[in-house]
């Protein structure tokens, strides 16, 4: 397949981004610099070019009943304008994606991960017999930027919007939404900080990321949205969650309703929240600057390999070697003293909590 | 442009060496932390393990990679220096002054074998 590009590649490339492709697109890693920019995000303000994540609009009579049918989340009574975290899973409870809900009126706003959009495409077709729904996959005409920081709402002016669709952007809580037609801002991230989601068309996607860079917003780069993410405990579709990684595993139960009526995975799911699963993700603390990245395995002390590393860095925020891993359940609690193999030395360390950093979203 | 110093010799896995008698220093070159970023961790192996020309001796770590540091030549580790172990960045900083080990060599001839100045400008211009 060739390497798509987004609307902002041009200016990635003008700004001398290190370049690398992800998930079948040429995307911008960094800029300045990871640790650089992973403290703009969190002191103050950064924002990543996410135009290549997917869009997929659920329109129809049975929209809701559909979506519910799909989706672990319950979309049953949501008010219009908020936004729900949860997963699309296979019928043995592995994950096909994880994705965000937009509630509209009239319709769902599904927003999927770029790796996944011709998977995730094709597993809503293969699911809807028997529902009255239009699936649109509006993936390749929507842009859209993240703006994420402490400082992330002084910059949403920068939009260009009308004085009363500022304010509603303003007063956004976390997990809402507002579409103005051109726009689509949302209360929602990746990093751990309060920010916005901000979806448009390609051409206005280019305007506005050249605006919040002229008003003193630095351009982030992949890899510290990794960095951020991961120090937030967000999973990431691929190295916390996948076919072979359920939200049981994950410890994301809390966003699969087992009390629903049915969706596509509950059975497993339910079976696996009764009875526990092998393997659980769990966070490990080492006691060195050494730093556990993924496929490291993980040790006990008389050198017995129980897990493997998923994601792992030296955290720039807390100034720790931590990482998530999927280890054997019978080691997973906390305070189990576990040990990161990294390269031909052994590191000690503990399971620890998996949100690393105090999160600060809008209350 | 990456800074190249007059002098030292120069692997392909872009380690330098500073021959000084039958001792050598080895770093990692400019051009290498340039490419790595923010380094955050150095992994170099303790005095007295002995290691030959080619093989694994430590590792540099930046946020997102680990680049694994190859004896650019043969020989037993003399001295570490604490002060990059303490401080990785100081390799960003200036990765010639901030020597990774000292190591005393086996056959100091396999220095000669390695780029100069000039012929390391050159492979890194490709």
């Amino acid at each position: 397949m060739d390497i798509q590009l987004t609307c902002l590649h041009e200016e990635h490339i003008a700004l001398g981004a290190k370049m690398s492709p992800f998930a079948g697109f040429d995307m911008p890693i960094q800029y300045s610099g990871i640790t650089e920019e992973h403290l703009a995000v969190r002191e103050k303000v950064g924002m990543f070019d996410v135009s290549h994540m997917g869009e997929v609009f659920i329109t129809g009579p049975d929209a809701e009943k559909y979506v519910n049918h799909i989706f672990t989340n319950n979309v049953i009574g949501m008010v219009p304008g908020k936004i729900l975290y949860g997963m699309m899973c296979y019928p043995d409870g592995g994950v096909v994606d994880d994705l965000l809900v937009y509630k509209y009126a009239d319709k769902f706003l599904l927003v999927i991960n770029a790796a996944n959009i011709d998977k995730d495409h094709q597993w809503m077709l293969d699911n809807k017999d028997g529902f009255d729904v239009n699936i649109d996959n509006q993936s390749a005409s929507w842009g859209q930027i993240a703006l994420q920081g402490p400082l992330a709402a002084d910059f949403i002016k920068h939009i260009g919007l009308s004085d009363a669709d500022l304010q509603s952007s303003l007063d956004l809580g976390f997990y809402e939404f507002c579409d103005f037609g051109d726009y689509i801002v949302s209360r929602t991230g990746y990093t751990g900080e309060d920010g916005f989601e901000i979806y448009t068309t390609p051409e206005k996607t280019v305007a506005l990321w050249r605006s919040f860079l002229s008003a003193g917003v630095a351009p982030c780069g992949l890899g510290c949205r990794d960095t951020l993410r991961f120090e937030a405990g967000l999973p990431l579709y691929g190295d916390e969650l996948s076919a072979e990684i359920s939200p049981v595993m994950a410890g994301l139960s809390m966003f699969c309703k087992l009390d629903k009526e049915e969706f596509i995975g509950k059975d497993a799911l339910a079976v696996q929240k009764a009875n526990g699963t092998a393997k659980k993700l769990v966070g490990i603390e080492i006691h060195d600057r050494a730093i556990p990245r993924a496929g490291y395995a993980v040790e006990l002390e008389d050198g017995t390999e129980v897990g493997t590393v998923t994601t792992g860095y030296h955290s720039i925020s807390l100034d720790k070697s931590i990482c998530f891993a999927l280890v054997n359940s019978e080691h997973s609690k906390l305070g189990t003293a576990l040990s990161i193999r990294i390269r031909k030395k052994v590191f000690p360390g503990e399971v620890v909590k998996k949100r690393f950093y105090q999160t600060n979203y809008k209350k | 442009m990456s800074k190249v110093i007059e002098g030292l010799r120069y692997s392909e896995s872009h380690e330098w060496v500073k021959v000084d008698g039958e001792f050598a220093f080895i770093g990692v070159s400019d051009f290498a932390q340039a490419e790595m970023g923010d380094i955050t961790y150095v992994d170099v192996p303790s005095v007295d393990d002995e290691f030959a020309k080619g093989e694994e001796f430590g590792a540099l770590e930046s946020v997102k990679a680990s680049s694994d540091l190859y004896m650019p030549v043969g020989g037993v580790v003399v001295e570490v220096n604490d002060a990059v172990v303490d401080a990785p960045e100081l390799v960003n900083q200036d990765a010639y002054e901030n020597w990774l080990i000292k190591i005393q060599m086996s056959d100091p001839a396999e220095a000669e074998g390695l780029m100069d100045a000039a012929a390391y400008n050159e492979f890194t211009a490709k």
